[in-house]
């Protein structure tokens, strides 16, 4: 079990650390020039060149790399070139924003999503079956930036029910707690929909498979025989045991959730990670993106080190398997 | 081919994928004028849909704010789109296969590295890297398309692996080697031909989410740059004019939707097909 975590643990840093040499790389070896964008295009270049020094962007990239991971490490993750900033304040204020967006719509779209696999699976080949696999299929097929689009033209502009834009109304700062709260919460619902509608596609799509995997095993057939109710058979028996690939996807789908956050967060202009990225990578602000993709390399590999935990524990053949 | 068409995901797949293509290849003989034409804008834009403008053209999908027909764009748009997923899947096909091929062949420290390299690969996030990779190159077309090849082969070549290594111990693999065939010719000619039947299913589905990460790329202005229609910026503009004119974003976004769906289901019922034993 410890052994396993160790070996899980290498190779989540080995990633991490090959995420970070990569954009590290990439950042350095194309075209286009951070103090250039920041000192504008009448810039001299004495100023540049002072300006470059003064950024230690001057220096060889080893040199630069080496003394980038150092600081990293121990929590200096230097200043916006863009925003003049540090770029741990702006990260800083941004996760919590993405991780309350991200966790909240993983939770409701698998439980959702679960739910209707389920009901898929013990009701597989009938009519509710085909048009819930039409309907999730559909889903799955939805782009969020476009399906986000559409709430906001129906919730927003169309009904005026919810607003569609930024974390918080230009008013929050003079709102009492009851209203500060409805006021979060108001804006939280459309990027949330957005996001848990499309996961629930993916997760009961794979959900009806796993269990429909289950249900075929000798040790339903004994349940059925034992003369369980249908209920306590999926319930029970089968449920608990096609949880397992479930769990593991759930690990595997962060990530992608956290890539469908990105596109999500510029449609609602959400305060995230996502959207500090895409303006920093717009920007060339270097040190902005390499922290938040160093960030997000780190929240990929925790994500799928939790789910592998959670099914070691969800699944004892797995714990056995391993020492 | 027939055992597809009559499970009803493969006949759906296949008719909005071939329609779609035909509109695609045919764009001038179904639509009329260029799909970038900006011809009298005041007295041309924002035409609802299935209304006639004031010189009695015909707008099915309406215009846009430059008075362009959205319908034209959609079609010549469909036209980029369906390329840069095909292509884009094509290369990360070709990638996938090369490399889970050689690794499944030839154990050792090659096979090793590669391995290595897909796990790595497939563990990077992969939207953030094509975010990395689109903004620090100029936007363009054929960047869309690699980048979108060079991060998605990593599944390909995972499943081509597994093949391979279990092809590799087959019978009638031993007999071509006894029979004196090189190594390269028994992987190409028996070993390759009888593992790609997952890899039709992966492209299949990978197709449709090529397209839709083409269209996210597009819609965050690092991907197909205007005024090339592409569904993509298509949806970026439309969301300028939500308020007046909704249905600039809705028609590329619902035939973003069909497309993907198309996908899917063509490759659910390949899988089922090809694959009966999976069932």
């Amino acid at each position: 079990m410890l052994a396993r975590l160790g070996q899980r643990l290498v190779a989540g840093i080995a990633v991490i650390l090959g995420v970070v040499v990569l954009t590290f790389l990439l950042l350095h070896l194309v075209p286009g020039d951070p103090v250039e964008i920041m000192l504008g295009p009448n810039s001299t270049v004495e100023q540049r060149a002072a300006q470059r020094a003064a950024l230690g962007l001057d220096r060889p990239l080893p040199s630069q790399f080496v003394t980038w991971t150092l600081r990293f490490a121990r929590g200096d993750w230097g200043t916006s070139i863009a925003k003049g900033q540090p770029v741990r304040r702006i990260l800083g204020a941004a996760w919590p924003a993405t991780a309350r967006l991200v966790l909240l719509s993983l939770v409701l779209s698998y439980v959702i999503g679960l739910a209707v696999g389920a009901l898929q699976a013990a009701r597989s080949g009938s009519r509710t079956d085909t048009l819930l696999s039409v309907a999730s299929v559909t889903l799955f097929a939805m782009p969020g930036y476009w399906l986000g689009l559409m709430l906001v033209l129906v919730f927003t502009y169309w009904a005026r029910w919810l607003p569609g834009f930024g974390a918080a109304g230009f008013d929050a700062d003079y709102l009492t707690r009851g209203g500060w709260l409805v006021d979060r919460l108001r804006h939280l619902v459309l990027p949330l929909t957005t996001l848990t509608v499309i996961g629930i596609g993916g997760a009961a799509r794979f959900v009806r498979g796993a269990m429909l995997d289950t249900l075929h095993q000798p040790f339903v057939t004994t349940a059925r025989a034992k003369g369980l109710s249908p209920l306590q058979v999926i319930g029970r028996h089968a449920l608990r045991n096609a949880l397992t690939p479930v769990v593991i996807l759930l690990g595997l789908s962060l990530p992608v959730l956290f890539s469908g956050a990105v596109f999500v967060e510029a449609v609602f202009a959400w305060p995230g990670v996502g959207r500090v990225l895409v303006e920093a990578v717009q920007a060339r602000d270097y040190p902005v993106v390499m922290a938040a993709t160093a960030v997000s390399a780190v929240l990929v590999v925790a994500g799928n080190m939790l789910a592998d935990l959670l099914a070691t524990w969800l699944d004892p053949r797995v714990r056995t398997a391993a020492t | 081919m027939s055992a597809l068409l009559r499970d009803r995901r493969g006949a759906f797949g296949a008719v909005v994928l071939l329609v779609v293509l035909i509109c695609a290849i045919a764009a001038p003989l179904v639509t009329s004028g260029a799909p970038s034409a900006q011809g009298d804008i005041v007295a041309t834009r924002f035409v609802p849909p299935l209304k006639t403008d004031v010189h009695g053209v015909f707008h099915a999908l309406g215009t846009d704010r430059f008075g362009r027909d959205v319908w034209t764009r959609l079609v010549y748009g469909a036209r980029i789109s369906l390329s840069v997923g095909l292509l884009a899947v094509l290369v990360s096909v070709v990638l996938g296969v090369v490399v889970g091929a050689v690794a499944g062949y030839w154990r050792g420290p090659l096979a090793v590295t590669l391995l290595g390299l897909t796990d790595f690969a497939l563990a990077l996030p992969r939207v953030v890297l094509l975010l990395l990779l689109a903004a620090l190159w100029q936007p363009s077309t054929g960047l869309v398309i690699v980048v979108l090849g060079l991060t998605g082969w990593m599944s390909v070549a995972r499943l081509v692996h597994g093949e391979v290594r279990a092809l590799a111990a087959r019978p009638f693999v031993e007999g071509a080697i006894a029979l004196g065939a090189r190594r390269l010719r028994v992987l190409v000619r028996h070993i390759l031909p009888n593992a790609l039947t997952p890899v039709i299913v992966a492209a299949a589905l990978g197709i449709g989410n090529a397209m839709m990460l083409e269209a996210g790329l597009s819609y965050l202005g690092l991907g197909v740059q205007p005024p090339t229609p592409s569904w993509g910026n298509m949806m970026a503009s439309g969301r300028d004019t939500l308020v007046n004119a909704p249905w600039v974003a809705i028609a590329p976004g619902l035939a973003l939707v069909l497309v993907v769906l198309g996908c899917t289901m063509l490759g659910d019922a390949l899988r089922d097909v090809l694959d009966p034993s999976a069932r």
